[in-house]
């Protein structure tokens, strides 16, 4: 029994906090170190708090001076006159266009973020999985200027092709019919904002993707799964509220996106009952375009629109919430 | 149903560092096998071989041949997916689908091989419970997550799990050690019961336990650390405890180890 004795010596007792002590901690901090520090944080908390409040402030303030005035419906109205008296404006086609658009880059950006991270984490090989990781994190670095100007330049001429396929097959649902203009419509601007959110959801999928613990991986080989089965049987479901976090992250980008929408689509103030007609407009967009010029009437408006864009994205948010927490018993995060 | 194992030559490697060297070994149907030996002699590597999952890990491979009764588990052509769905596997660690609901965790093999219809799916998921002895300690929550199971009981969905899909011989990788005396008692009186229909192989750091469950005992042993684990010698369980042939299994079992 000799290999025991060398690991026998006990280490040196720690030194145990008197029962005072031990009181005062659990009530809180009392030295200065513990004392500044949960200031700090306390501090930077409600910090935070205090500017969330501000900012619904302003946003309500202005945008209750400008929708008393508004001689429209704000909310049905399809006009954004907002030069003449009484002014004129609603956001229905503003937030036909936002969600539109953002609900084409989910459809395409999710599917193929997942796709990707699987790929990464349980398909590639090292050598292959790493490079690719690095290249997705570079596509996040791009500016949103740049994807603009790429996608006027670039895209917009190449989604001709795509349009003419979708209305030769799919026209005759409506939604995908196509009279030949240029193709900055709002199916174009969809497919942008999936490219745009692309590597957010994918990043995060994958890091969720890789805190799969091997044992349920292994719990599903052990049964006779395929690797596919695995991915179905414990991958996915364990990384599901994962997925939704990330598709959320990437929701709200694309549902704020303001430059790259700007310069690809050619704003116009219907809405288009196809997806690939030139027309129609976001929030963020339509501020960004009018706000230079308008006038302090005209800006109220545009801020009471900015407040609708907060109340959706706080909705959105507020949903994936509910769906996460609908199965959290399931989630894994007790195992 | 049970079948018997044939081991023969058997080497594996993890890259180039071979973990264990030239075992061969018979396990007759209907009976349970343990290994003991120290901590890095191959026990559990050589288990995994066994049901060919000693190749998920990254760099891991295998030499010689494992024959379920005449089958090869290593030959051309063998799916190794075929190779688990015939040879099942317990873990250290109770690991339940954490998404799933015990009624689900238990399906899931059944689920992963083909289609059963809704009746013959719950017959086959009590009778599991039932063969695990948890079936009345969870009939009326069939439907709550298995992760809220105390650790005992969700080994037991795990063996559930693992014989709902009728395989031929269980693999279990020292499956009380994260539990506590009571539930390995449990454990223990069940494998008394599954060896009736099963080939059971049981690896385990307690020799009490390997005396206790197991007709068969196989000693693993490694010269020094960095060499491959050896099978030093197999026998009856009653023999390597009270009479073994070699002088390291005596020096093992009785504490004058290292």
């Amino acid at each position: 029994m000799n290999i025991t004795t060398e690991n026998t010596e006990a280490p040196p007792p720690a030194p145990q906090p008197s029962a005072a002590e031990q009181k005062r901690a659990s009530r809180g901090a009392t030295r200065a170190g513990d004392r500044i520090f949960l200031g700090l944080s306390r501090g930077s908390g409600i910090f935070l708090l205090v500017i969330m409040a501000a900012i619904a402030v302003f946003l309500t303030y202005r945008a209750s001076l400008a929708i008393s005035k508004d001689h429209g419906n704000f909310l049905t109205t399809f006009e954004w006159d907002t030069n003449v008296v009484p002014p004129v404006f609603g956001i229905a086609v503003l937030a036909f266009g936002t969600v539109v658009s953002s609900i084409i880059a989910m459809a395409i950006a999710v599917p193929v973020a997942v796709g990707i991270a699987l790929f990464i984490t349980h398909y590639a090989p090292r050598k292959l999985g790493t490079p690719i990781a690095y290249v997705i994190d570079l596509l996040a670095a791009v500016p949103s200027i740049v994807y603009g100007l790429w996608g006027a330049l670039v895209l917009v001429p190449h989604m001709q092709g795509v349009f003419g396929w979708l209305n030769d097959y799919f026209g005759w649902t409506g939604i995908f019919s196509w009279q030949g203009g240029a193709p900055r419509a709002l199916l174009t601007v969809g497919v942008l904002l999936a490219i745009m959110i692309l590597p957010i959801i994918t990043n995060v999928s994958r890091e969720v993707f890789r805190q799969v613990p091997q044992m349920h991986e292994e719990a599903a080989l052990a049964l006779g799964a395929t690797r596919w089965e695995v991915i179905r049987t414990a991958v996915l479901p364990f990384g599901r509220s994962g997925v939704i976090s990330a598709s959320m992250l990437g929701l709200g980008r694309a549902l704020g996106e303001t430059m790259a929408v700007a310069t690809v689509l050619s704003p116009t103030f219907d809405i288009q009952a196809s997806l690939l007609d030139p027309g129609g407009g976001t929030f963020a967009q339509n501020i960004a375009s009018k706000f230079g010029e308008a006038t302090d009437q005209g800006r109220d408006a545009l801020i009471a629109s900015g407040l609708v864009l907060f109340v959706i994205t706080l909705l959105v948010n507020g949903a994936a919430r509910m769906i996460i927490a609908r199965r959290k018993e399931y989630s894994g995060a007790n195992a | 149903m049970a079948k018997r194992i044939d081991v023969s030559g058997l080497t594996a490697y993890y890259g180039s560092h071979k973990a264990i060297e030239d075992i061969s070994m018979t396990v007759e149907p209907r009976s349970v096998t343990a290994f003991i030996g120290p901590s890095g002699c191959g026990k559990s590597t050589f288990l995994r071989t066994l049901n060919r999952m000693h190749e998920v890990t990254p760099g891991g491979r295998v030499e010689g041949k494992v024959l379920l009764d005449d089958e090869d588990l290593y030959g051309t052509g063998i799916d190794p997916v075929a190779v688990r769905r015939e040879v099942g596997m317990v873990f250290q660690r109770p690991n339940p689908f954490p998404t799933m609901s015990i009624f689900d965790n238990v399906a899931a093999g059944l689920r992963l091989n083909g289609n059963y219809k809704k009746s013959a799916l719950n017959d086959i998921v009590e009778k599991s419970l039932k063969g695990a002895n948890l079936w009345n300690e969870v009939k009326d929550r069939l439907n709550k997550p298995g992760s809220g199971l105390s650790g005992g009981q969700q080994q037991r969905l795990c063996i559930a799990r693992a014989i709902a899909v009728e395989p031929k011989v269980l693999l279990m990788d020292e499956p009380c050690s994260a539990l506590d005396p009571i539930s390995t008692l449990a454990i223990e009186d069940l494998i008394g019961e599954l060896k009736e229909r099963f080939t059971i192989v049981i690896v385990t750091h307690n020799m009490q336990q390997a005396a206790r469950v197991s007709d068969r005992t196989a000693f693993f042993n490694l010269a020094a650390v960095g060499q491959p684990g050896r099978l030093i010698e197999i026998d009856d369980t009653e023999r390597i405890f009270s009479n073994p042939s070699v002088q390291a299994t005596e020096d093992y079992i009785s504490g004058r180890f290292g």
